[in-house]
């Protein structure tokens, strides 16, 4: 009896005109017409991002994610958690970003080699093996211009010789001999705001997103000791595995030997339980007539409770029901567009003034004898909020040790929306 | 465009310039044409280019190359390859062309030409093109020192080895080479790919270098050393018992690397032998904060299933307390589980503790297949009170991407049925975005349905209200039986979402009318009495809706309720007269059903609309429709011959029904383990495992106890690393003496020994040697030898036994104060004693010699009866040992063969003794701490010679550690023919119980009378104290049946 063999056999990157440009086998192959499942499932789908993650077939089960407009469809013949699939790919996605600064077809055709070599090193049979970035980088260099051309000249590699460090020791994120001669850590915090608003102006649901990404360049092996002023404010948090759980627990202090470079130190979870302020509000006034071709469409935008700091970056987008035929809106500020296909408003607001709401308005032609639509449209916003974390969330202080020098250290507050939805 | 560009270039020379302006042109235009037409019809396209075709070589007819060239680059692009056919219309050129200049680049002297090519042939395997052809070009640079030509090369190789097994089999060597390299980067890559080799002929050498690799300094080498072996076993299962001895002695390991590996690799060969996680699971436990993320799961996944095996069931007499115990989940773990204690006599095995206690950090992993399968293993395990600290880290998921959100709420989706107060106060993290894709939607909808309960209602219903005003028509009508069911469910909103569906009668969405009719349908039958004027409502609505499910629904509550709407249920039935031809099956059928329960109840006003109806039903193109009307015009219409039924046709029809339970479609997914690909797509996925019930007693809790701190140095020698250590050892002197002198007696025992040690008995080659060396004079001879070891054939090593001879008096006794544990050695020396005595002792005489020599004696007799045999095997091993470097497939079947007896006597090899002297001091400093000074030599009975009828056979155990495989205790069984003729074939029969792991004895082929053999034995006890039993068979008087009943000696604290 054939015991069929677990984990990721086969790789498929499949662009959104359907086409397979990449594919890697770790097992024996398998015959690309397996994705015709997919595609099977990519045509019934009404959206990409409709197509179902899990798709089984006779033999094999396809296990897909979505992301920059590319499928990446694993092969898998037998029980294996499907979380365990899904989040090793979007893992391939994060290396690939983080090699060719973005992740599309045309970046992976042109690194097709370093992409065959990175696969060939995050899996081993299936299995994976590195998917930490930075031992990932001591295996195979990301390509730089530079380094093309210092490799087409000398016939040098991409691929380094020694086994990394970080693979044996027991700070496998970290590479030993690190060494700047300006030594600083940046922390970002960025917090996300998603809601959802109802027509009349109440908050439904609010909750906080929040992550501190970190940029250390630092010499050595230094151990970092991280404090809030006011820890108790985070509800669920996940580290990177460099935080020491135990120290946390205790103390609520965030201590860690970091990766060398960029990576995510915390996300956290402020529920919706703990009251949000809501940094934004939205007058408006979207009506379609029975039996009229026009519609009226008012939108206005104002800042509230934002702590005195602006609103910046605000993005409206919003779909329109499919009876819309034009838009004829005036902005006060910024520009707007109307996709008569796709039925999709987008207004660039850009930075709110308080003295001068910005606003948009105007009125809309509908489709000739169509029945009104049931629903309003539901308007997404964008917007960032610099110098402030929305949660009041603040780091207390930055400690090192195990070092001697004195590093240069930073922090940097954001609040940006999430998925922040008002109902009309 | 290229096209165009290459004709330039082709014919610059030739051509006048008008000309070639004009062909320029000329092939262009066709270009554009058949571009802008390659959009719309593929057809039209090859008409295109075969157009095209044929103007270029028009025109070019007379010209040289270039327009031929591309003739056939054209006339190649027709056959169709690739669906967008504009685009690989260079690529396919390209490829055609390139591949015999690929050859020649593989074959070039620069590497950077061959790193190029080899880039290229990548990015062939990449677009799934073959490149199967260049394999002979590629292989031969396997070897390369580039690293990254190296690399690329791996990468072609493990592709194309399956297809073209022959010629990859000239890349092994070199793997071979590299296993044993002092980079450890090397080591391992070159298992990776030596394994990922899919060649069944290689087996053995994949074995052999798993095996080694196992037992690796570095621990990165033993990590892929457990990813091998998932390779092999998927290549060959029948290797599976070997695999399971390398896995057992992996899952020892302490590495946090080698841990997720290993355990990958025992989930995959035999995820059964539960038994082999016992002496492990503290361990794993502990180290399962500091495995690799991905190890993670796949441990936490397999201690799941091991804790349902092994612990009580947590929840029982639970159900009281569950609410009560709801309140207790902000104190601390610890205070909960006293509580416990305290409060129930259940008791939670510390060792069920310990899991739980360890996986709770990890509900903070950032890997989100992590959290999710922590949080599994509470739902699967933990008291139902401590269930719900996984919630929060759930809910964290859901702000990851799409593909994960719809996992994690597949599986909430799950949980949530069955216990909705661990969701409830996150519903507001389920309510629908209108940006979330449609599956997630409906899974949203599906948890939000499930947590609503008589409190939360209200708000669900509002929020409900938006969603049925949704674009998406489909989420739409998923909330409004969303709605339906929660009528259902709580018996205090039936009334108000009855009423707001009927609103939604008048919606203009047909899909929305169309399911609120359907779940009005269903919430009616469940209390049909005061619903009247819905009905009538529905009647009226009857003509605007053209779904057929809706207007079947409509038919058939009019036809069930129709003496409560007397009045309109005719009317309605004379519509459907009228359109009943043009209407779908289904509200045909329904139609007919009306018709049928119409007459039964107000026959006056409708007989003739019946009638008409039936009529029309008869002949029908559906033969469904024909049937059911055949049949309803027999039950209701009375004639002669079916007046018994048609008596019952009310009561057939109008029967009561019962009403329809609106349930969830994850109700029934508990079945599958949660977080498994099973569970998701909610049928059993091959190779899964399933779940096992608790067990009502627990097993034995001590199985888990590690009772001796194992050797901290247990890992390092490995067996063919440790060689230059080992002249150091004292186990080694004596066993050259040993082996010296009892050369023509000893041996027999290790006559079928460990069959991949091959290489250890090169070290002991070498070995032998170097000792030599230091204790002799003779050394020039042997230095020369050392150094090329590899080539020594077997007429040298009995050289060298003739000058250890020589040497042996002096050693001898330095040497017996110190032989103390191993047995082999002492039964060796003593044995000697008695052979220089007098070697004509009579093998019978075991009994009246002095006690202390009992037993050995038989040994020593033996010796001489047998060093034949040892010889004719120990043969074959040299020779293995001397052509291993050159090629190792012939290792494939290295069993050793059937003995056949040679008559010639010849001085016996005593090399099988050294191999098994020296195998032993591999582990020599281990078991001389351990080993008592002396080990008293106690032989018992195994076959008396009464019973055995003339074969007898007594047993000892050396106290030694077994050579076949380290979990065996070996076990030295004499046997002795006390009958005036030979006994042939003696054998090992059929054993019990039946998964018993031994290693016999190689038949015997002939024991003379009088004489006797002493042979060797490993038995796995399995660590029980179960009897191996175990029949002993000749060919004469067959079977004699041996009772081996000796428990596995406690004392004998065997290393391993």
């Amino acid at each position: 009896m054939q015991f069929p063999a677990k984990m990721i056999h086969s790789l498929f990157l499949v662009n959104s005109s359907g086409d397979i440009f990449l594919e890697k086998h770790w097992k024996s192959v398998v015959s690309r017409s397996v994705c015709d499942y997919f595609f099977e499932a990519q045509e019934r789908a009404s959206e990409p991002e409709n197509v179902p993650p899990v798709i089984p077939t006779p033999h094999h089960y396809l296990i897909s994610v979505l992301r920059h407009r590319i499928y990446f469809v694993a092969v898998i013949q037998s029980e294996v958690p499907p979380l365990f699939v899904i989040e090793f790919l979007h893992r391939v996605v994060d290396t690939f970003q983080d090699y060719f600064g973005v992740c599309t077809e045309a970046a992976i055709k042109d690194n097709v080699v370093v992409v065959y070599e990175l696969l060939e090193e995050m899996l081993d049979n299936g299995f994976p093996l590195a998917t930490e970035s930075n031992i990932l980088k001591e295996l195979i260099k990301p390509p730089t211009i530079l380094r093309t051309v210092v490799n087409t000249i000398t016939g040098s590699t991409n691929v380094g010789e020694q086994l990394p460090t970080g693979q044996l020791s027991v700070v496998p994120w970290r590479r030993t001999g690190v060494k700047y001669t300006n030594n600083e850590a940046y922390f970002d915090v960025v917090e996300e705001i998603d809601a959802i608003i109802d027509k009349s102006g109440s908050t439904i649901t609010a909750e906080i997103q929040g992550v501190i990404d970190a940029c250390v360049k630092l010499t050595g092996m230094p151990d970092l000791t991280l404090s809030f002023m006011n820890p108790r404010l985070l509800d669920d948090v996940s580290f990177h595995p460099c935080v020491r759980f135990k120290r946390w627990e205790a103390e609520r202090i965030l201590s860690f030997i970091p990766p060398d470079g960029n990576f995510r130190l915390l996300s956290y979870h402020v529920s919706c339980q703990n009251l949000v302020a809501i940094p934004v509000y939205v007058k408006h006034n979207i009506t379609f007539r029975e039996g009229s071709s026009q519609g009226r469409f008012e939108l206005t935008l104002g800042p509230k409770q934002t702590m005195g700091k602006g609103l910046e970056a605000v993005l409206i987008s919003s779909q329109l029901p499919r009876g819309v035929l034009n838009t004829n809106l005036n902005p006060s500020q910024g520009t707007y567009n109307f996709d008569p296909v796709t039925k999709l408003l987008s207004w660039d607001v850009g930075k709110i003034n308080p003295q001068k709401l910005p606003s948009l308005k105007g009125s809309m032609s509908l489709q000739a004898g169509a029945s009104k639509p049931d629903e309003n449209p539901t308007i997404n916003i964008q917007f960032k909020i610099q110098q402030s974390a929305l949660s009041g969330l603040k780091v207390n202080r930055l400690d090192m040790y195990g070092e001697k020098y004195k590093p240069f250290k930073g922090i940097k507050y954001m609040t940006k929306a999430g998925k922040f939805q008002v109902r009309t | 465009m290229d096209e165009g560009k290459k004709l330039h270039v082709h014919d610059k020379v030739f051509l006048s310039l008008p000309l070639l302006i004009s062909i320029i042109k000329l092939s262009t235009t066709a270009i554009l044409f058949y571009d802008s037409l390659a959009f719309h019809n593929k057809h039209f396209c090859t008409l295109a280019k075969r157009q095209m075709l044929s103007m270029s070589t028009n025109n070019l007819s007379y010209s040289d190359q270039g327009g031929t060239d591309s003739a056939v680059e054209v006339g190649q692009e027709t056959t169709p390859t690739s669906s967008n056919a504009g685009a690989g219309f260079g690529l396919f050129s390209v490829d055609f062309k390139k591949n015999e200049d690929l050859k020649e680049m593989l074959e070039s002297n620069k590497e950077s030409l061959k790193l190029e090519a080899m880039k290229r042939v990548v990015g062939l395997i990449a677009k799934g093109k073959n490149a199967s052809e260049l394999f002979p070009a590629v292989v031969k640079n396997v070897a390369s020192k580039n690293i990254e030509l190296k690399k690329l090369v791996y990468v072609y190789l493990v592709r194309y080895a399956e297809e073209q097994q022959d010629l990859a089999l000239l890349s092994i060597s070199t793997f071979q080479r590299a296993l044993k390299d002092p980079n450890q980067l090397i080591r391992a890559s070159a298992l990776r790919v030596l394994s990922s080799i899919r060649v069944p002929i290689i087996v053995p050498i994949m074995m052999l270098a798993i095996k080694e690799a196992a037992s690796d300094m570095s621990p990165y080498v033993r990590k892929t050393s457990a990813h091998a072996i998932q390779k092999l076993y998927s290549l060959d299962q029948d290797q599976k018992e070997l695999l399971i001895e390398v896995i057992e002695k992996l899952l020892k390991d302490k590495s946090t690397l080698v841990a997720g590996s290993v355990v990958m690799a025992f989930e995959e060969v035999c995820p059964d032998r539960i038994d082999l996680i016992h002496k492990n699971y503290r361990k794993l436990c502990n180290l399962l904060v500091d495995v690799e993320e991905w190890g993670q799961v796949v441990i936490i996944s397999m201690l799941t299933r091991y804790a349902r095996t092994q612990f009580t069931n947590p929840w029982k007499e639970e159900g009281v307390f569950d609410e009560r115990n709801e309140r207790a989940f902000y104190e601390s773990d610890e205070e909960k589980t006293r509580d416990e204690t305290e409060a129930k006599p259940y008791m939670m095995d510390p060792d069920h503790r310990l899991l739980l206690r360890n996986t709770k950090p990890l509900l903070q992993s950032r890997n989100t297949a992590v959290v999710m399968s922590v949080a599994q293993l509470y739902w699967h395990l933990a008291p139902k009170n401590e269930v719900s600290i996984i919630t929060k880290s759930l809910v964290r998921l859901l702000r990851s991407h799409r593909e994960v959100q719809y996992i994690v709420l597949q599986n909430i989706a799950t949980m949530s049925i069955q216990r909705k107060g661990m969701f409830e106060p996150y519903m507001k993290s389920f309510y629908v975005r209108s940006t979330d894709a449609t599956h997630i939607k409906s899974l949203k909808l599906e948890i939000l349905t499930s947590l609503a309960n008589e409190a939360n209602i209200s708000t669900i219903l509002r929020e409900f209200q938006t969603y049925v005003k949704s674009q998406d028509k489909q989420f739409a009508a998923g909330t409004i039986q969303a709605i339906g069911r929660c009528a259902t469910n709580i018996s205090e909103v039936t009334d108000t979402c009855l009423n707001g569906l009927v609103l939604l009668l008048s919606n203009r969405d047909e899909t929305v009318v169309a399911e609120s009719v359907v779940v009005i349908r269903k919430l009616l039958q469940i209390q049909p009495t005061q619903h009247s004027d819905i009905i009538k409502h529905m009647a009226q609505l009857f003509d605007n809706i053209t779904v057929p499910m809706a207007r079947a629904s409509i038919l058939w509550l009019m036809g069930e309720y129709c003496e409560r709407v007397p009045k309109i249920a005719p009317d309605v039935l004379r519509k459907m007269a009228k359109s009943f031809t043009s209407e779908e099956d289904i509200v045909k059928l329904q139609t007919v059903n009306l018709a049928a329960k119409l007459y039964l109840t107000n026959s006056k006003q409708t007989k003739l609309l019946t009638q008409y109806i039936l009529n029309l039903g008869k002949y029908d193109q559906n033969y469904d429709i024909r049937d059911r009307t055949r049949f309803i015009r027999q039950l209701i219409v009375p004639n002669d011959k079916n007046g018994a039924l048609s008596k019952y046709a009310h009561r057939i029809l109008l029967a009561p029904k019962p009403a329809p339970v609106l349930e969830s479609a994850y109700k029934d997914r508990d079945r599958y383990q949660l977080g498994t690909l099973s569970h998701t797509i909610n049928t059993k996925a091959s190779g899964y495992l399933e779940l096992s019930d608790w067990p009502a007693v627990a097993p034995d809790q001590s199985v888990r106890n590690v009772e001796v701190i194992e050797p901290v140095k247990e890992w390092a020698p490995s067996l063919g690393k440790t060689g230059k250590s080992k002249p150091a050892k004292s186990s080694d002197d004596k066993f050259y003496s040993d082996s010296g002198e009892e050369e023509e007696e000893k041996g027999s025992g290790s006559s079928s020994s460990e069959d991949g040690s091959s290489s250890s008995s090169e070290e002991s080659g070498s070995d032998a040697e170097s000792h030599v060396q230091k204790n002799s004079s003779q050394s020039s001879e042997e230095s020369d030898k050392s150094s090329s070891q590899s080539e020594k054939s077997s007429s040298e090593s009995d050289s060298e036994k003739k000058e250890r001879k020589t040497k042996t008096p002096l050693q001898k006794k330095t040497v017996k104060p110190t032989a103390k544990d191993s047995d082999s050695d002492e039964n060796g020396n003593i044995a000697k004693e008695a052979n220089s005595s007098s070697a004509e002792e009579s093998y019978s005489d075991s009994d009246s010699d002095s006690e202390s020599d009992s037993d050995t004696h038989t040994d020593s007799d033996s010796g001489t009866e047998h060093k034949k045999e040892t010889k004719s095997k120990a043969k074959p091993k040299v020779e293995v040992k001397s052509t291993k470097e050159v090629s190792l497939l012939d290792l494939g079947d290295f069993t050793p063969a059937p003995v056949t007896q040679h008559k010639s006597s010849v001085l016996s090899p005593s090399l099988l003794g050294d191999l098994e002297g020296l195998s032993l001091s591999n582990v020599s400093s281990i078991i001389q701490v351990s080993g008592p000074a002396f080990v008293p030599e106690k032989s018992h009975d195994l076959l008396h010679r009464m019973t055995g009828k003339g074969l007898s056979a007594q047993y000892q155990f050396p106290r030694q550690p077994c050579l076949y495989q380290p979990t065996m205790v070996s076990v030295q069984i004499s046997l002795t023919n006390t009958t005036d003729h030979p006994l042939e074939q003696i054998h090992i029969g059929d054993r019990s119980p039946t998964g018993l792991n031994m290693h016999c004895f190689n038949t015997i082929e002939c024991l003379e009378p009088e004489a006797s053999v002493t042979v060797f034995m490993g038995i796995d006890f399995n660590d029980s104290t179960q009897a191996a039993n175990f029949q002993l068979c000749c060919r004469r008087k067959l079977p004699l049946s041996g009772l081996l009943s000796l428990l596995y000696p406690s004392s004998s604290s065997s290393p391993f």
